[in-house]
């Protein structure tokens, strides 16, 4: 059966962080590693289609793409005289390491490119690129960014982590709750990237939610005792789950309560819901975790109204305890209207400092208009229209604020005071 | 084993601190220093006068030129600065958390270049 590029470029997709990983450690450089690989391409290009898959790629790509490195690097030192690399190399080439069923090199990649003396921006693409194996224009894209800056950071980063001599290895038990920290913000920032542009114009952005839970998956699979790892993979998935019913007909923005959960995914749900109890079991609650429970409860409701309120202010009380920031007494707030009424949940966010941040105006819209007091309402949906560029947020707040200026449009099921 | 330079930034304007506050930084750099030198870490470390005590010479039109400093117009000022020896940047962010809490004043750690540079 003949082997199309497509499934070729689809293996070393695949398998890219795995070799590029490895062949970091073998060389100890990261931009050497990556041209082997893309050398290894070239090879499987003219050979696969006659010879089939190999039967483990990623082993072949390994192998290939190391030997073409030698064999690169031995003509070099020929050439400029670089004797010193080429006598390490020879050293290391003999005898030859396994390169088989490989001992996992992308717990450390990870953690080199997520490393705090990388700005988050540098982290983010390097570990999209090296991890991901996604493509420079291909990131730029995701990010709207032009490409020419995205290759520029990339440079940067690596070079940083050349010439500062940033470590290939996963930090010792003392730094790495902090070190853990910045990869997990890292992947939770690519997820959040991807979902916020779900409800906008998304078509010309790669699906950067996919790409996070990938990863957020390769973190739980080589950390399986880091009960935030599995509650970041059980977040994401439990987030996902919802993405199709984000959107209905001529409504780019559903929120929550609003959503067709008939449409929701089932199976993401599931596997989701199975890491929160896994979670449990541990009893080490943190940051996501927590954020991934509050989620794993809204997905056990078969209808809004159904919403087991009182477990999920619970959890925000657990949450706000973890990170006081105005952002979860937000939050929090929305849970407290539930159980205690509008106005309760109105008195939770008084003196709040969030008056620059669109939600906040939003969620002051609702509960306000929910107590009747419409004029003020309408005055916080403009506060929050102000804020905001997105088109399908700003269609869903003028929906909102014609509903309670009583200017004909939708009626939000929300806004309604009896629920 | 790469050389790093952490270099101690003053900002112009801070409240100086006391005497006595002084004298405890002064025993705290001491620590730092001689836990640098029992760990193979240290290779030359100094703290600097005032900027204010600065002069800069440079070439103008091919003649040197000889002015008051400090070179740099700017509020952060190099107040002084070790050089290390480790084997990665963790272990010289180690050592730059040690200084920064021992000299209160933020530390900036840079690679030296080396020969294969």
């Amino acid at each position: 059966m003949p082997v199309h590029r497509d499934e070729i470029e689809r293996h070393f997709r695949s398998e890219y962080g795995r070799c590029v990983a490895t062949l970091v450690r073998f060389f100890g450089d990261i931009d050497i590693a990556e041209e082997a690989v893309q050398d290894a391409f070239v090879v499987a290009v003219s050979r696969w289609p006659a010879a089939g898959v190999p039967p483990n790629p990623g082993a072949w790509i390994t192998t290939t793409a190391r030997n073409r490195a030698i064999d690169q690097l031995r003509r070099e030192a020929t050439r400029h005289g670089r004797h010193a690399q080429a006598a390490l190399l020879y050293q290391r080439d003999d005898p030859p390491e396994p390169v088989g069923p490989l001992k996992d090199d992308r717990l450390r990649l990870i953690f080199t490119c997520c490393h705090p003396a990388l700005a988050r921006t540098a982290q983010v693409a390097l570990t999209l690129r090296l991890l991901g194996g996604l493509e420079t224009p291909q990131i730029a894209r995701a990010f709207l960014v032009p490409e020419t800056t995205m290759a520029q950071r990339i440079v940067r980063a690596k070079k940083k982590i050349k010439a500062a001599g940033i470590p290939y290895r996963v930090p010792g038990d003392a730094e790495l709750p902090d070190r853990l920290g910045a990869v997990l913000a890292v992947i939770y920032l690519v997820f959040n990237e991807g979902h916020t542009a779900s409800s906008g114009d998304s078509l010309i952005r790669l699906n950067l939610c996919d790409e996070a839970i990938r990863l957020a998956r390769v973190l739980a699979e080589l950390m399986p005792d880091e009960p935030e790892v599995l509650g970041l993979l059980a977040l994401l998935l439990l987030t996902h789950s919802r993405t199709s019913a984000r959107t209905a007909p001529g409504q780019p923005l559903v929120l929550l309560p609003d959503q067709d959960r008939s449409r929701w995914d089932r199976a993401l749900i599931e596997e989701g819901q199975d890491l929160v109890r896994r979670c449990l079991r541990r009893n080490q609650p943190g940051l996501y975790q927590i954020q991934a429970a509050i989620a794993a409860v809204h997905s056990d409701a078969p209808t809004a109204d159904q919403t087991d309120w009182r477990q999920i202010l619970a959890l925000y009380d657990q949450l706000v305890a973890f990170a006081p920031t105005p952002v979860v007494v937000l939050n929090r707030a929305v849970a407290v209207a539930e159980v205690n009424g509008p106005a309760a949940g109105l008195e939770a966010i008084e003196g709040l400092d969030l008056d620059s941040y669109y939600l906040f105006h939003a969620a002051r819209a609702d509960l306000l208009a929910r107590l009747r007091r419409y004029k003020q309402a309408a005055q916080a949906y403009d506060a929050a229209l102000a804020l905001t560029a997105n088109p399908a947020e700003r269609d869903f707040l003028a929906r909102r604020k014609q509903a309670v200026t009583g200017t004909p449009g939708p009626h939000p099921g929300k806004s309604a005071p009896s629920r | 084993m790469k050389q790093y330079l952490l270099s101690v930034h003053l900002i112009e304007g801070e409240p100086l601190p006391s005497d006595e506050e002084t004298q405890q930084m002064f025993k705290d750099v001491g620590v730092v220093n001689d836990e640098m030198q029992a760990g193979g870490a240290w290779v030359f470390a100094g703290g600097l006068h005032p900027p204010a005590t600065a002069t800069v010479v440079r070439i103008s039109d091919g003649e040197v030129v000889t002015t008051d400093g400090p070179f740099a117009e700017t509020k952060e000022q190099l107040g002084g600065f070790w050089v290390i020896k480790a084997a990665d940047l963790d272990e010289a962010l180690a050592w730059a958390a040690k200084a920064t809490t021992a000299c209160r004043a933020p530390v900036e750690v840079r690679p030296f270049q080396d020969d294969a540079d």
